[in-house]
């Protein structure tokens, strides 16, 4: 949230353009403040510096940056007051000092600069610091706070002091606190350590770090040992960011396999079109935001049931089209099912577009969760990983206590005695099939937040999502969670250590050894139903 | 099939072998003869691009058959062929680099470009030898067959087959395409070995090699074909086709099943990586994409509608798919793969046979009709 | 195991795999001893305690319920299954736990399954042939020829089992009872010292029936083979057996003649009774 000041100051001119009315009413109160700052001394116009910070004018910002850049300007003939936007060239493009209209260019000559110096510019410094500190927002404020950790000098120290003991918020409070340690810490202060300890800012450790190094051996002993403690806390945060990364990565893997789970699991179907049902859901996403132009957290929420449905159908026509005509001979399954995610590919590469698509995260899902200063996590990955969750217990939910499920249940361990019980047993496998399309759109829909939504998608993770199911246990949803969510952490742990690429080379190395050690895989079924 | 001849002879004396052999042979010297008599103007003249191109095809029908007797006569369906070929063609593309010797961009009489380019100071271990013929060809063979023996040796001694092992073969393949993109590999990252010059002194780019090498890769199909041919007529290929269609049984007569599966896949990654060699210096660049899934696959489909346990079939098949792919994408580069795609459908739902069994319909329309040697229609363990 | 264990489990393939010079050592009588089998599935004891003991040249039918364990005592004496407890020995000197599928097939056991099955893409005669005694490593199978001698041995059987007309036809169109005969002559083939034949006559015609029994009582005999005889077909086993051996919740309830067994009120109340078709069968 940190907006540079340039265009903060735009901003702040901006939002003046568009109030002309309040302007006016201020502008008396304006003009005087601006007057008493052309003083004849410095210390006048400190004072008069002093007098627009308490005057609470939302112009006052503005001002008092362009009075520090110099930019703060009195027009000679007029004693119009303006702020140069450019100074540059002879002729300088200016505003309107009180209602921030830009009113043309100015001769270099025509005006006169109001002059500060460095006692002044010191002052104007912390002030602006100072300034932000009494914005209404708490969390503007607690960011102004945190701005300033590490550049408190003696100027700041009182105005600080002042804002601590008004301040409402303990989070601005302590922050404020660091500040001014960190400035004592510089000055040698061994008192400062104590207040400085178990803080994640990188300007505490910085101040820490410089500290250790000091000449007074106590200051920097004492320094030595709050940096290991902080040390030891940043260690544990990197390990629950990995944690964090490794669950992330894996709840993306449960949401591309789960599918694959049942179809393959279940029905012993090979779908290798089931990639391209995923990307199905994820232009299905795309599509959504194309309808539904400015909502895109509308248009995220309808592709879920959306995304659903499109996969869903188009696995019930691949399972009609194809796949019935291949009961019983897996291996040619396969291979039908591979001829249909390149005709898939390629139609949306001939329709829509070769190249990558766009999906915009909806507010509520961008940003992140700041647990502390070194740990944040990512909404949007957290959302993806909740999904995640709540779609494995939802289709837990469909095979144990629906009839559907018991239906499949039923075909799976013994066709022919389901069929003569009565349950249609091709309507079964449709459901069946459909039920897993559509949960692979389902995880389009939230893969659409984390990657580039393409052609290519679902080929990305066609192969993943197969190392997961064999890895966990074929016919086990369990066994794919688990699978999923370790896979995805050992990624993680392996990445710093080895790269990104060799590390999904080990994973994979790591699974084709584990299926010759284990063919069944982490869960297997068993009992006779097993053999095959 | 029982005669009392010796394994390796017995292919020359079956007729369909005898039929196969002829036609190869004289499309090589008619492909030869058209290329060298005609002048280039002449409608009939057959370019040296030309040749090349039923080099690379020819290649590929080798490819196809190593793959036709693990999937047609054992069962396995590898779905990472594509890596013993590749691998062969690495062997044979290290050979290659270090023949051009200081005529790089770079000048380096040792180094390739590459490793100039990445600043290596000398060349990794694994690359010595390769500047010697003998050792890159035994490499060829050597490299493939030895990932098809541990990987094979692991794979089988687990019992792991059927839809399991087809999806561990692409893994397989998968995580050597990962590691080959990397450039620390040393073989060249993304961009692979290219710039080739020379092949045993012979420069590359001269019509006459060119002719060679599109002569050579016939001479290996005839004898790769004639190798396959004599595994399976032999009593060999006959547990091999017991073992496809009822394993266990074949573990009750006494066979070492294992054994039979990891020496049949072991041959035919070798056949893999001979063909990988040779095609290699036809195209003229090696580079990781040949270890892609998607080209294991195809090389599936190629023998999927030639007709498996065929052995001709992959080679029909091979030259078909690769013929059609050529014309295509130079006409409509965008409908190959809708062609490629309907092509899996329609093959393994409509014509499980292949072509080969449509011209077994052909010729002999009841004894087709019966059961042959199909293994589509014999159950089989389904390990799904 | 580790490579070098694989590495000298190569050196143990040389031991047996040339049956000849491998005798089994039946000079106590017994050619095979189960003791103390015990094996589970997810709980259920499939076999409990089996004790069984097979002399050398016996016909042994085994009878039970369905359930009984008598496919799963197969599975363990040819090496598919391994028990949780208990020894298994062939003769007195192997033991066969120790051994796997081919190796126990090189030793001399031979195995008829439940559900024939046979190599339907091979012909009749090719069926035959690798069932054969022969050296089954991987080269010598490769180069291996044709002699006069085995095409005799072949034609042998084929007579036996009266398939040589169709030699040359692919296993695969033979009727039910064609392929359980094939089976048996693929046995036969095999030269083994004991053969396990699990429901040889069903889907057989009377007829068949009769030279199957026939055929399995010739088999049998001190110094040839010893033949064990799953069945359900009661009128089958009457007219074969010597010896009967009921088993019963996986493990034996009775064993003794025809007719003491099917005198037995323990017999009579789990199995005659509990299902009398099955007697009148």
């Amino acid at each position: 949230m940190t907006i540079s000041p340039c265009l903060r100051r735009m901003l702040v001119l901006f939002l003046l353009a568009w109030l002309p009315l309040a302007a006016s009413a201020q502008d008396d109160d304006g003009q005087q403040l601006l007057q008493s700052l052309d003083a004849a001394s410095f210390t006048q116009m400190g004072e008069a510096i002093e007098a627009i910070i308490t005057s609470g004018d939302e112009r006052s910002r503005g001002w008092l940056e362009a009075l520090l850049d110099g930019k703060l300007q009195r027009h000679k003939e007029t004693g119009r007051f303006v702020v140069v936007l450019e100074n540059r060239g002879r002729d300088w493009p200016v505003a309107d000092a009180l209602t921030g209209e830009a009113i043309g260019e100015m001769s270099r000559r025509d005006l006169d600069r109001l002059g500060i110096n460095n006692a002044l510019r010191g002052q104007l410094q912390s002030a602006l610091a100072v300034l932000d500190l009494h914005v209404p927002e708490t969390r503007d404020r607690r960011e102004a706070a945190r701005a300033l950790l590490g550049d408190v000098d003696a100027s700041l120290v009182e105005p600080l002091e002042a804002v601590i003991r008004v301040e409402e918020d303990a989070e601005v409070r302590r922050l404020l606190e660091q500040g001014l340690a960190i400035h004592r810490l510089e000055q040698g202060s061994l008192e400062a350590v104590a207040s400085l300890q178990g803080s994640l800012n990188n300007r505490v450790r910085a101040a820490l770090n410089s500290a250790a190094r000091s000449d007074d051996p106590a200051l920097a002993e004492a320094a030595s040992v709050a940096l290991a403690d902080i040390e030891q806390q940043m260690k544990l945060n990197r390990g629950l960011e990995t944690l964090y990364f490794g669950l992330s990565l894996g709840s993306v893997l449960v949401l591309a396999a789960i599918g694959l789970a049942i179809t393959f699991g279940v029905m012993g179907v090979i779908n290798m079109a089931h990639g391209e049902l995923i990307m199905l859901g994820a232009y299905t996403t795309w599509a959504m935001q194309q309808l539904l132009p400015g909502q895109p957290g509308l248009a995220m929420v309808l592709s879920i049931p959306a995304g659903f449905l499109v996969a869903a159908l188009a696995g019930i026509a691949i399972e009609r089209g194809v796949i019935q005509f291949l009961k019983g001979r897996p291996l040619e399954t396969l291979l039908a099912t591979f001829g249909v995610s390149l005709i898939l590919q390629q139609l949306v590469r001939t329709v829509i577009s070769p190249l990558n698509r766009t999906v915009v995260t909806p507010e509520w899902m961008s940003g992140s969760i700041m647990i502390n200063e070194g740990l944040s996590l990512t909404l949007n990955r957290l959302y993806v990983l909740g999904f995640a969750l709540v779609v494995f217990a939802g289709l837990m939910l469909v095979m144990r206590r629906t009839r559907l499920g018991l239906e499949v249940r039923a075909v799976t361990q013994n066709r022919a005695m389901a069929r003569s019980m009565g349950i249609r047993a091709t309507r079964v496998d449709i459901m069946t099939f459909a039920l897993g399309s559509g949960v692979a759109g389902l995880a389009g829909v939230a893969l659409s937040q984390l990657t580039n939504v393409g052609p290519n998608l679902g080929q990305n993770y066609i192969i993943d999502s197969f190392m997961v199911v064999v890895f966990g246990g074929v016919g086990n949803l369990w066994g794919t969670l688990v699978a999923g969510l370790s896979l995805g952490v050992i990624n993680q742990v392996l990445e710093p250590w080895a790269g990104a690429v060799l590390a999904k080379i080990l994973v994979l190395v790591f699974i084709i050894l584990f299926i010759q050690k284990r063919p069944r895989g982490l869960f297997p079924q068993k009992g006779r139903a097993a053999e095959g | 099939m029982h005669s009392s001849t010796s394994w390796l002879a017995r292919p020359f004396r079956e007729r369909a072998t005898q039929l196969f052999l002829g036609i190869l042979l004289a499309s090589l010297a008619t492909v030869t003869l058209l290329n060298l008599a005609l002048p280039a103007g002449h409608p009939l003249h057959v370019s040296t691009y030309t040749v090349t191109l039923l080099g690379k095809y020819l290649s590929y029908a080798l490819l196809a058959v190593a793959v036709d007797l693990v999937w047609g006569y054992l069962g396995i369906l590898s779905l990472g062929h594509g890596a013993f070929f590749a691998l062969g063609g690495y062997a044979m593309g290290m050979y290659l680099m270090r023949q051009i010797g200081d005529r790089g961009t770079y000048g380096d009489p040792v180094l390739p470009d590459f490793m100039v380019f990445l600043d290596w100071d000398s060349l990794p271990w694994y690359w010595l030898g390769f500047d010697m013929a003998w050792f890159a060809f035994l490499m060829v063979l050597l490299a493939p067959g030895l990932l098809a023996l541990v990987f094979g040796f692991l794979a089988f001694r687990s019992r792991v087959t059927g839809v399991y092992l087809s999806i561990i073969t692409q893994a397989l393949t998968f995580a050597l395409m990962l590691a080959f993109f990397r450039n620390e590999m040393g073989f060249g990252g993304n961009n692979g070995l290219t710039d080739f010059k020379e092949l045993l002194g012979f420069d590359l780019r001269s019509d006459a090699t060119r002719l060679g090498l599109f002569l050579a890769t016939g001479i290996a199909l005839a004898l790769g074909y004639v190798l396959c041919r004599a595994i399976v007529a032999s009593k060999l290929g006959r547990v091999s086709v017991a073992t496809r269609d009822a394993e266990a049984r074949t573990r009750f007569l006494g066979y070492r099943v294992e054994r039979f599966q990891l020496f049949i896949f072991v041959v035919s990654a070798m056949l893999a990586g001979v063909a990988g060699a040779l095609y290699v210096p036809q195209v003229g660049i090696i580079n990781p994409s040949e270890f892609s899934p998607i080209f294991s696959i195809e090389i599936v489909l190629w023998v999927a509608l030639g007709g498996r346990a065929t052995l001709y079939g992959a080679v029909i098949g091979a030259i078909l798919v690769n013929y059609a792919k050529t014309v295509f994408t130079g006409v409509m580069p965008d409908a190959w793969l809708f062609a490629l795609g309907g092509l899996f459908v329609l093959v393994t739902v409509l014509l499980p046979k292949g072509i080969a069994g449509l011209l077994a319909y052909r010729v002999n329309p009841q004894r087709s009709a019966r059961k042959p040697d199909d293994p589509s229609t014999s159950p089989r363990e389904v390990s799904a | 195991m580790s490579f070098l264990q694989s590495l000298t489990d190569r050196e143990r393939v040389f031991d047996f795999l040339i049956p000849a010079s491998s005798p089994v050592d039946v000079r106590h009588g017994p050619i095979l001893y189960l003791e103390d089998v015990t094996v589970s599935f997810d709980g259920f004891k499939a076999i409990n305690d089996l004790n069984l003991t097979i002399d050398d040249g016996e016909l042994r039918c085994i009878i039970g319920p369905n359930g009984a364990g008598k496919t799963t005592m197969m599975d363990i004496i040819t090496g598919k299954t391994r028990p949780d407890r208990g020894s298994v020995w062939f003769g007195s000197r192997h033991n066969l736990l120790a051994m796997n599928e081919p190796d126990i097939a090189s030793l001399g056991i031979g195995r008829k399954f439940q559900k024939p099955t046979v190599f339907e893409a091979l012909t009749v005669f090719e069926n035959l042939e690798l069932a054969m005694a022969a050296d089954k490593r991987i080269l010598p199978t490769l180069t291996a020829r044709m002699t006069g001698e085995t095409r005799d041995r072949i034609e042998e059987v084929l007579v036996t089992i009266g398939l040589t007309e169709l030699r040359q036809r692919p296993a695969g169109i033979l009727s039910h009872g064609q392929k359980q005969w094939l089976e048996i002559g693929m046995l036969l083939m095999q030269r083994p010292r004991l053969l396990l034949v699990d429901e040889p006559v069903a889907g057989m015609t009377e007829q068949e029936m009769e030279r199957t029994a026939e055929l399995l009582t010739g088999l049998a005999g001190k110094g040839k083979q010893s033949v064990v005889v799953v069945e359900h077909d009661m009128g089958f086993v009457r007219s074969i057996a010597r010896t009967v051996t009921v088993l019963h919740q996986g493990s034996v309830l009775a064993e003794g003649s025809m007719d003491q067994v099917s005198n037995d009120p323990k017999v009579v109340e789990v199995y005659l009774g509990a299902d009398p078709d099955e007697e009148a069968a």
